[in-house]
């Protein structure tokens, strides 16, 4: 399916969109620690997200999103995947 | 002996202060956000201070940053929403529904600020800026062709007239040939698409190129119906709605001349500007830049582009509006409005229907809008009130929970030692 993957280039590589990673357990609970919250308390991201389902993540994922920020330049911002 | 050595003392007290300073910079890459970092790097790199003075600059830098960030129990939220809600009483007497850009109607000022913050599912002017590649950049042509294969067109867009005769079973289309070139429709594909109707067959007039006649089969123009205006006339209607070709949304496409620069040097380009939006359709059409590709409805980018890129764009619109206004608001409460509008992962509105009427407070629910209905419906359901929040409290007459209210004085629970007299006593 080539023609699937480029569309998939082209969502990924729009300019309003940022670097989305989905990460490993370890790392989501030390994330998670170190901000001192439990999953439900972080912002959403819906499993139906079409960045979600082309990194293909599952309710529960911590997903880390490195956004650019006008005022502090880059910095990491955490969603949690649910499934609705 | 004595200078000498002095000499090494101070290269030696130099190099421990420079190791000082390096250490220093490190534990402040680790406070500071990257781009003040970087900025710092950069003015200790130009300066000409001196060891000492730098290990100085880097201190301050540290202590300032820490000083300026916010509290705990800072009401944000209030004072996100006064610092945007106090300009905009300014932006109605200004502007209102403001007609410019070219020949688009763009709605901007308070009513489109309102219609961000209520997450509308259409805006009431859907505008897309739609940028070429690199290859379609520079070429009139090529980007005139682009612009045809967006455009939403159907076959009224290129016909004149659609006239009958009562009493013949027969339709007389005449095209207009200027509408037909600016289109870029061929004869061929009007035909086609009249014959996928199935209504009979059409054929090009044989005297004048530029009427189609199509002769109507006896099932859709039986003979009973012939001397019918209003069979006639839904006929026609249909005939006029066929789609010819382009996007299902984009109404009317327009080329503009840009020039921006790169690397230093001047450049020009051609963008398509497109009333209506349909980012998903137009994002598969090739030649296009899918990647710089811009639209002002929002809920359609959180769609195809994700929450992530709704919230960017719901930043980039406020700034946009208020900026135009001529209004400076900072970043930061326009942001906080944003990350709260999608916290679900979706987009939703600041209302009753969004953010307000989600709050777990029935009385903060109630002070917004639609207060019995509130209230009634916390009552047959038993819901709670916790009085956490600003508003339920200030209702209740107690301390709201916020800035200074937030800190309790305690008092150890231990209980006063008797003294000796009072154990002599007993």
């Amino acid at each position: 399916m080539p023609s699937k993957v480029k569309e998939e280039e082209k969502i990924l590589g729009h300019y309003l969109v940022p670097k989305h990673r989905i990460l490993s357990l370890e790392e989501s609970i030390e994330v998670l620690k170190t901000l001192g919250v439990r999953p439900w308390q972080l912002p959403r991201i819906s499993i139906n997200d079409p960045i979600v389902r082309i990194l293909n993540g599952k309710p529960g994922d911590i997903i880390e999103i490195e956004r650019d920020s006008p005022t502090a330049g880059k910095y990491k911002a955490y969603r949690v995947v649910v499934s609705y | 002996m004595t200078p000498k050595k002095k000499k090494i003392e101070a290269v030696k007290e130099e190099e421990e202060k420079k190791g000082e300073l390096d250490i220093k910079l490190k534990s402040a890459k680790e406070i500071l956000p990257e781009k003040i970092y970087k900025e710092l790097n950069e003015k200790l790199e130009k300066s000409d201070l001196s060891t000492a003075q730098k290990i100085f600059v880097v201190e301050e830098t540290v202590r300032r940053y820490i000083s300026s960030m916010i509290q705990p129990g800072e009401p944000v939220g209030t004072i996100a929403s006064q610092s945007i809600g106090e300009p905009g009483t300014q932006m109605t007497l200004r502007t209102f529904h403001y007609a410019g850009l070219m020949e688009f109607d763009v709605t901007l000022g308070l009513p489109r600020l309102i219609e961000i913050v209520d997450a509308r599912h259409e805006p009431s002017t859907p505008i897309m800026r739609i940028y070429l590649d690199e290859e379609n950049r520079n070429d009139l042509e090529k980007a005139k062709e682009i612009a045809r294969k967006i455009e939403y067109t159907i076959i009224s867009n290129v016909v004149s007239e659609i006239s009958y005769i009562l009493g013949e079973p027969k339709i007389q289309i005449e095209i207009d040939k200027d509408l037909l070139d600016d289109k870029g429709v061929t004869h061929e594909e009007i035909i086609e698409a009249i014959e996928k109707l199935k209504l009979g067959k059409a054929n090009v007039d044989e005297n004048n190129p530029n009427i189609i006649n199509v002769e109507l089969n006896s099932d859709v123009m039986p003979e009973e119906e012939l001397y019918d205006t209003k069979a006639f006339n839904e006929i026609i209607s249909k005939i006029r709605k066929t789609y010819l070709k382009g996007i299902k949304g984009i109404r009317k496409t327009m080329i503009q001349e840009r020039s921006y620069e790169e690397n230093g040097v001047k450049k020009k380009e051609y963008v398509i500007m497109a009333e209506g939006s349909n980012l998903a359709e137009v994002m598969k059409i090739p030649g296009i830049d899918a990647k710089r590709i811009e639209t002002n409805n929002i809920i359609e980018i959180s769609q195809v582009l994700g929450i992530e890129a709704g919230r960017n764009a719901i930043i980039k619109e406020i700034l946009d509006v208020l900026q135009n206004s001529g209004l400076d608001v900072d970043i930061r409460h326009v942001m906080l409005v944003a990350d709260m509008m999608t916290w679900t992962g979706k987009v939703r509105q600041i209302g009753r229907l969004g953010i307000v009427g989600e709050k777990p407070s029935v009385i903060a629910r109630a002070a917004f809008e639609v207060t019995v209905n509130q209230i009634y419906n916390a009552a047959i359901t038993g819901e709670d009130e916790k009085f956490y929040g600003v508003t339920e409290s200030i209702s209740a007459g107690l301390i709201p929970k916020v800035g200074t209210g937030i800190v309790m004085l305690g008092m150890g629970a231990s209980p006063v030692k008797p003294s000796a007299d009072d154990t002599e006593n007993k």
